[in-house]
């Protein structure tokens, strides 16, 4: 993991865990884009033989313990909506950048109903359509993201 | 990389294992609490990843705090100043019904009740999952905090610890869907039972009778039913009482007393000892050891 400056991977993906769990004023909150997803994503996208499941899987483990959900909630939606895109990673990298966005928030919208099926396999909680609103700021996200990330790994030739 | 000769298990493989563990994590973590021990080391273990998370908002409150200019500062200093006198005058007829109090108690022969220990904390993050309402407080297990101790704010309950870290831990809040907290009504003492809803602004109550005595802007407190909270703090206010005949029950809905979506500092109590209304004079007659009040 940590040869050719893959240590960069973890701090992104660091960065990523702290941008989520940022206190943010209510009305805002409710947009808050999936930045783990987003840079999970890319990673899996640009070198899938580096961030695979597994990395999905503890990064959703984090998740859990830092947003005190149920353990293993967002680990398995994680892992599930990593698999899916690595399966189709040479696919995915030839589409243009807002095809992917749309695919991202498609990914998104996945990874949220996961995280409310298992919710609501556990407790009573009700839908409300508020809790697809980060989808929207998911695929605006994407475009900036990639090119940021997409910089990163060049700079620092993480291969 | 090379993605034509792959190394080590196939993806399939790999999420077969992950969800597998996932599984066992909810089955162990939901259904039998197995992971409560755990849970501690790990919420130490993301403490840093929280607090600097927190470091931009506090930075705001501390500029916010530092660049008042005069005019705000003589105004709010006024203010205080006119809040103190009135709290003080409160509080000279608060010493003298408490006295009335304990001496009307000691006559009942029912134990005095004594100051609980209380500590200030703040909260250094907020839950971001929509599922669950929780915030993480800048106390844990090194300052005493233990597991299901009530937490307050200046106007009402606002929740109870629900894991303890070392230098942090988690309060889950009443409006949290899976909290329910003993009250009653102040006005009348019908007791009820206030559930969460998932929602911040609103508690419901279920199986109340049609023909109970409760009515909008009704004030319930907490009845120290259960142990968990002390008796008498004010948790929310009746907001809606519908009576349709057509159903079995009564819906109340209410709003909680404390600005759950505004919190910032909160009040963590010692509750006192459990005390029971046959208890004999020598327990009365106990020296008040454990009554200094925390930082």
């Amino acid at each position: 993991m940590l040869a050719h400056n893959g240590i960069m991977i973890i701090f992104t993906l660091l960065v990523a865990l702290v941008a989520t769990i940022m206190p943010l004023p209510l009305s805002v909150d409710a947009f808050r884009p999936d930045w783990v997803l987003v840079v999970l994503l890319y990673w899996s996208l640009a070198l899938p033989s580096r961030v695979n499941v597994i990395t999905a899987w503890f990064m959703g483990f984090l998740l859990d313990v830092l947003l005190g959900s149920i353990l293993g909630i967002h680990a398995a939606a994680m892992a599930l909506c990593v698999y899916i895109v690595v399966g189709n990673f040479q696919k995915i990298r030839n589409f243009s950048l807002w095809q992917q966005a749309l695919i991202v928030g498609v990914v998104s919208a996945l990874y949220h109903l996961l995280v409310f099926w298992s919710q609501r396999l556990l407790t009573d909680v009700v839908f409300l359509p508020s809790y697809l609103y980060p989808v929207l700021t998911t695929i605006v996200l994407w475009p900036w993201a990639f090119l940021l990330l997409r910089k990163i790994r060049r700079h620092f030739s993480i291969k | 990389m090379n993605p034509i000769f792959k190394h080590g298990p196939s993806a399939q493989h790999r999420l077969v294992l992950v969800l597998f563990c996932s599984a066992l994590l909810i089955f162990f973590d939901h259904k039998m609490n197995s992971f409560e021990f755990i849970r501690g080391y790990l919420q130490s273990m993301v403490s840093p990843l929280q607090y600097i998370a927190s470091t931009p908002k506090q930075a705001i409150d501390w500029a916010v705090e530092n660049i008042a200019t005069r005019r705000q500062l003589i105004e709010e200093n006024q203010q205080l100043k006119s809040n103190e006198l009135i709290f003080k005058e409160q509080a000279m007829q608060l010493e003298i019904i408490k006295q009335e109090n304990e001496r009307l108690r000691a006559l009942l022969a029912s134990p005095v009740r004594k100051d609980a220990k209380k500590m200030v904390a703040e909260i250094i993050s907020v839950d971001t999952d929509p599922y669950s309402h929780q915030v993480v407080i800048n106390r844990g297990a090194n300052d005493g905090i233990f597991e299901g101790q009530p937490v307050i704010a200046e106007k009402g309950i606002v929740g109870q610890v629900l894991h303890v870290g070392t230098i942090s831990s988690r309060v889950i809040l009443i409006t949290d869907v899976t909290q329910s907290i003993p009250v009653r009504i102040k006005r009348n003492g019908v007791r009820l039972l206030a559930n969460g809803t998932g929602t911040i602004d609103r508690l419901t109550h279920n199986f109340v009778p049609h023909t109970t005595d409760i009515k909008e802007g009704d004030l319930l407190v907490t009845s120290g039913l259960g142990g968990k909270f002390p008796e008498g703090y004010p948790v929310a206010e009746v907001r809606a009482v519908r009576t349709d005949e057509s159903r079995p029950f009564a819906q109340v809905q209410s709003k909680p007393t404390a600005d759950i979506d505004r919190l910032r500092y909160m009040l963590l109590l010692w509750p006192e000892k459990p005390t029971s209304i046959f208890s004999s004079k020598e327990d009365l007659a106990e020296p008040e050891g454990d009554n200094n009040a925390g930082s």
